[in-house]
């Protein structure tokens, strides 16, 4: 078994860990109870699919998929931040 | 008001535009333009200015906050594969009060506290500068607020004076 | 998989062990996200994936694009610095939120002032 196998079954493992923690987020995301705890499963899944964005560019070699992480970042960190603005002025307190 | 307010933060904007793009004459043109406007916006939004006096200490705050960061990784994913339902483990808030004032001191520890698994800072309490915290374990509770106030606290007085 | 095999040994090993600590570490966090109890023990699982998650997959991209393409491939440095400011702003406002739902229905977990319990 040389290093080139192992990597790319380190590759592979990585895509489904990564996968699987999407999962769990977006069913945190799903079950709440609570808004807050929506937000934060969203925000989590929002992470997990920029590193599975990277981890996929590892995997094929290219570098092209490393903008698409940039912009899966980006956009969760405003998303994210906006919902949790609404949360404490929007709907509890008017 | 100079030609350009923030140079540190322009700096660091062009550099990272052409990490982006790729160095070409052109895209250095536009680095530079990018730079200069962004510094001017940021000059708009502040209202304190970064005054870093000691870059040496902020290399050792760094590397302090590379280990814990490392350390309670380790600590936060074994309570979590182990004692999820928190029998063994007992987390509640913590209230710190910080003698710390200059707000740009206090974002730094805020994203150092933040980033580091098994704290986060939760609220800042303007009136007397109390810290709630809220803590993954209690169990080292006295520990917690002695690394802040020991570990973290006089060595950001240090470097944002 | 031709580009996997051009990398020396021992730089594809080191490669592996750093891409599967930050995916493994992703993971658990997740799997707090999932199995803890109340919403500040939860608002602590992300941030295992944010810091050295994130950190040992991107350090791993880092490497293996600056072996391959004999120069040095610094994006992911960036994607990492800006993981580093984004997420504790994030958690700290969605924690300052919950705080205050709490607080304006009139049930907070713990006391905060006292001695937690």
């Amino acid at each position: 078994m040389t290093a080139a196998t192992v990597l790319s079954w380190v590759l592979v493992t990585s895509q489904i860990c990564l996968v699987s923690a999407l999962v769990l987020a977006g069913m945190r995301a799903i079950r709440g109870p609570r808004a807050q705890d929506r937000v934060t499963g969203l925000d989590t899944m929002y992470v997990c699919a920029m590193l599975l964005m990277v981890v996929t560019g590892m995997r094929q070699g290219t570098h092209f998929l490393f903008e698409a992480a940039l912009v899966i970042g980006t956009l969760g960190f405003v998303a994210t931040t906006a919902m949790a603005k609404f949360l404490m002025r929007g709907e509890v307190i008017e | 008001m100079t030609m350009v307010p923030h140079p540190l933060v322009s700096f660091v904007i062009a550099v990272l535009w052409l990490i982006l793009t790729g160095v070409t004459p052109g895209q250095m043109v536009l680095a530079v333009l990018v730079g200069l406007v962004a510094g001017a916006a940021f000059g708009k939004l502040t209202a304190e200015r970064v005054r870093v006096r000691r870059p040496g200490l902020m290399l050792l705050l760094v590397g302090r906050v590379f280990l814990d960061i490392i350390r309670s990784n380790y600590q936060v994913a074994g309570l979590i594969l182990t004692d999820a339902r928190g029998r063994r483990r007992r987390s509640g808030f913590v209230r710190i009060t910080l003698d710390l004032t200059n707000r740009n001191a206090l974002a730094m520890l805020a994203i150092i506290i933040t980033s580091t698994p098994g704290t986060a800072w939760i609220e800042l309490d303007p009136d007397d500068n109390g810290l709630l915290l809220h803590v993954f374990d209690l169990k080292h509770d006295q520990d917690w607020s002695r690394v802040i106030k020991t570990r973290y606290e006089p060595l950001l007085m240090e470097i944002f004076r | 998989m031709t580009h996997l095999e051009q990398l020396p040994p021992s730089v594809a090993i080191i490669v592996a062990v750093l891409v599967a600590v930050g995916s493994v570490l992703t993971l658990i966090g997740a799997l707090g996200l999932i199995r803890l109890g109340n919403f500040y023990d939860r608002l602590h699982a992300p941030t295992l994936g944010t810091s050295w998650g994130a950190g040992g997959i991107l350090l791993g991209s880092v490497i293996m694009f600056s072996t391959l393409g004999s120069r040095l491939v610094v994006p992911e440095l960036f994607l990492g610095l800006m993981m580093l400011v984004t997420t504790p702003v994030t958690l700290m406002v969605l924690g300052r939120a919950a705080l205050h739902r709490d607080r304006a229905e009139g049930r907070i977990p713990h006391d905060p002032s006292g001695p937690a319990g």
